[in-house]
């Protein structure tokens, strides 16, 4: 029996990448979708973000998978829009069992030479975008006495790393925030978790921006040269893991299977973090 | 979800009862055939309440079997690795080699540093860690060829924390998760992965004893499991006093599942949400 039948599923970043991922992946498990996405770049992101021909193809794909959609354009940081994205759900499906904090952004500068805008936009999105994502499923959630909620971190949440300090601040924060909802929301049946994924491959990695910065003592380079400066950071030797992967974990943490995790931030990360406590 | 571990041969220790029986349950109605270790002695010294009996072991191996899948019953100590190489080596002759090893067997037994005996301690090091290395050392060769290799090893949330009355099991289960993360580092060029589930209670003997009660209700003279349900639950963050076998079987076989052959190295907290208050 698929594991999310009558089940609604909230995606934030649904547009593309890792977030589409998802979504189709719980329309295959037969649940219905609620999708937003900010559809539009950022000036401090150094590489596009999605579009609304992106959101629709997200919606079609999740209609071909046999789940029905509403998609909604909406930034994360806008409290009040997120409250609209969530009242459509309601409206569309009755109610919303699970949420899946996913939009986020990257950036690149050493923290000396961060501006302003590039460390608020990130803490903005990556922080301020899963608390305003959370707390407009919170309530109601512990309202129906039960839920799934899984936030977006990083292996990066868990460690430092040059280059992405905003980046990793806001994941480490995501961890703090899921942990404390974790406790906050335990007595009404409702879970929270993180997953915190090494490098996917999405639009977010795949840039010249994030090249160049693997890559800064080269020139000029191939692509093996990308795959193999990727394939560094992991203890199993490949470059980066699939959207398909990380929603494995997404849709185990929003399944009955683990009903009893709560508060638990899952690496799939090629084993980077068992180079850490975490 | 029938069929995630069809024909992939998986080695349980501790399997007489309790989480180790459920997990090898779970993996046979998946496809698995499984060998079943446990020592199959009821009494330990320092122990407080009965291991896993021959009985429980031949009932368990009667479970796999009535799934339909073959079983190999293996009686060993692993606090052994001459005896946990024999066994093993009985188990590769049977099903021709190894996919997944569960490291599972434990021990748990009470007291302060300050007082406890050697024996206490040994006996626990040698049961929980040390055991958790020989069924390592033992196995672990066996899954070189597989094509979908998995370690994954039970510690506890007191493999996180520190934990009064339990200071020589916290430590084990410590000692566990920094072993089971160089093996991931070590088996990572392999593409086989080495993973922790670290529960808090789970409804086992090893939970429900009279010793455990004993500690848990210290109040009183001879506390029931009733006595101790309260204070078991005050531990949790969801409210419950301890989790089902079948929870912990649920992570365990994510774990060992095609779904999270990107996971290595990592301690999945099944744990009631103790762990949120934790790193
Ligand atoms: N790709 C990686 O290597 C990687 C690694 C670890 C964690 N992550 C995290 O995974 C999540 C998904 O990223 P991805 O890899 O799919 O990248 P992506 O860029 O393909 O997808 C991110 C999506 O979020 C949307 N988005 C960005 N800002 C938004 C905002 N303010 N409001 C609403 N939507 C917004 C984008 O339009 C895009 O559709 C992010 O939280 C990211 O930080 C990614
Ligand atoms: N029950 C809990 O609350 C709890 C919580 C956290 C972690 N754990 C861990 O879970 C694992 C399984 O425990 P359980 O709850 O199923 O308890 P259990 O006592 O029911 O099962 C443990 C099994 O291990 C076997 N065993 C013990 N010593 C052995 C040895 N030297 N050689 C071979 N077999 C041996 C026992 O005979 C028994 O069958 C243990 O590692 C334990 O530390 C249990």
């Amino acid at each position: 029996m698929p594991r999310f039948d009558d089940k609604v599923a909230l995606v934030t970043g649904a547009a593309r990448g890792q977030g589409r991922s998802h979504a189709v992946r719980f329309a295959a498990e037969g649940a219905d979708l609620v999708l937003c996405d900010r559809c539009a770049d950022l000036g401090t992101v150094p590489y596009g973000l999605a579009s609304a021909a992106d959101l629709e193809e997200t919606v079609a794909a999740v209609e071909a998978a046999g789940g029905r959609a509403v998609a909604l354009e909406a930034d994360v940081r806008d409290g009040a829009a997120l409250a609209r994205v969530v009242d459509a759900g309601i409206e569309a499906f009755g109610g919303i069992d699970i949420a899946v904090a996913n939009a986020g952004i990257a950036g690149v500068s050493t923290i000396a030479a961060m501006t302003d805008d590039e460390w608020q936009n990130m803490i903005d999105i990556n922080l301020g975008g899963v608390f305003k994502t959370l707390r407009a499923v919170a309530g109601h959630m512990a309202e129906r006495g039960s839920g799934r909620i899984v936030a977006t971190s990083s292996v990066v949440g868990r460690l430092g790393a040059p280059n992405i300090g905003h980046y990793v601040a806001a994941k480490w924060g995501v961890i703090g925030l899921v942990k404390s909802l974790a406790l906050e929301l335990a007595e009404h049946g409702v879970t929270v978790n993180a997953v915190c994924p090494t490098s996917v491959d999405t639009a977010m990695i795949q840039n010249e921006a994030f090249r160049e910065l693997f890559l800064a003592d080269q020139t000029s380079y191939t692509p093996a040269d990308v795959e193999r400066a990727f394939t560094e950071l992991n203890p199993i030797p490949i470059p980066w893991v699939q959207p398909d992967d990380i929603s494995d974990t997404v849709l185990f943490l929003a399944s009955e299977e683990a009903r009893m995790i709560t508060g638990e931030a899952v690496p799939v990360a090629l084993g980077w973090n068992a180079r850490t406590a975490a | 979800m029938s069929g995630r571990f069809e024909g992939r041969r998986v080695l349980v220790t501790g399997a007489a009862r309790g989480q180790g029986r459920n997990h090898a349950v779970r993996f046979a109605r998946e496809g698995a055939d499984v060998a079943l270790l446990d020592l199959a002695v009821e009494e330990m010294e320092t122990v407080a309440y009965p291991l896993g009996s021959r009985a429980e072991l031949e009932e368990t191996a009667a479970l796999v079997k009535a799934a339909g899948r073959r079983v190999e019953v293996l009686v060993a100590d692993v606090r052994s690795l001459a005896q946990m190489e024999e066994a093993v080596g009985r188990a590769v002759a049977a099903f021709g080699g190894l996919d997944v090893i569960v490291v599972n067997a434990g021990i748990c037994t009470f007291g302060e540093l300050a007082t406890m005996s050697a024996e206490t301690w040994g006996t626990m090091i040698d049961v929980n860690l040390t055991g958790a290395f020989n069924t390592v050392r033992a196995a672990v060769p066996h899954i070189y060829g597989s094509e979908a290799g998995r370690v994954v090893a039970t510690a506890s949330m007191a493999g996180r924390a520190g934990w009064e009355n339990i200071g020589h099991y916290a430590a084990a289960k410590w000692g566990l998760i920094g072993m089971v993360k160089s093996l991931a580092l070590e088996l990572a060029p392999r593409g086989i992965t080495a993973n922790v589930v670290c529960p808090s209670s789970v409804d086992t003997t090893m939970m429900k004893n009279e010793a455990s009660y004993k500690l848990f209700r210290p109040d009183l003279e001879n506390p029931t499991l009733e006595d101790a349900l309260p204070a078991f639950q005050s531990v949790n963050v969801l409210p419950v006093p301890y989790a089902e076998p079948d929870d912990i079987s649920d992570a365990v076989l994510f774990l060992a599942s095609d779904q999270a052959r990107y996971i290595t190295g990592a301690t999945l907290s099944a744990a009631i949400g103790v762990n949120a208050k934790n790193i």
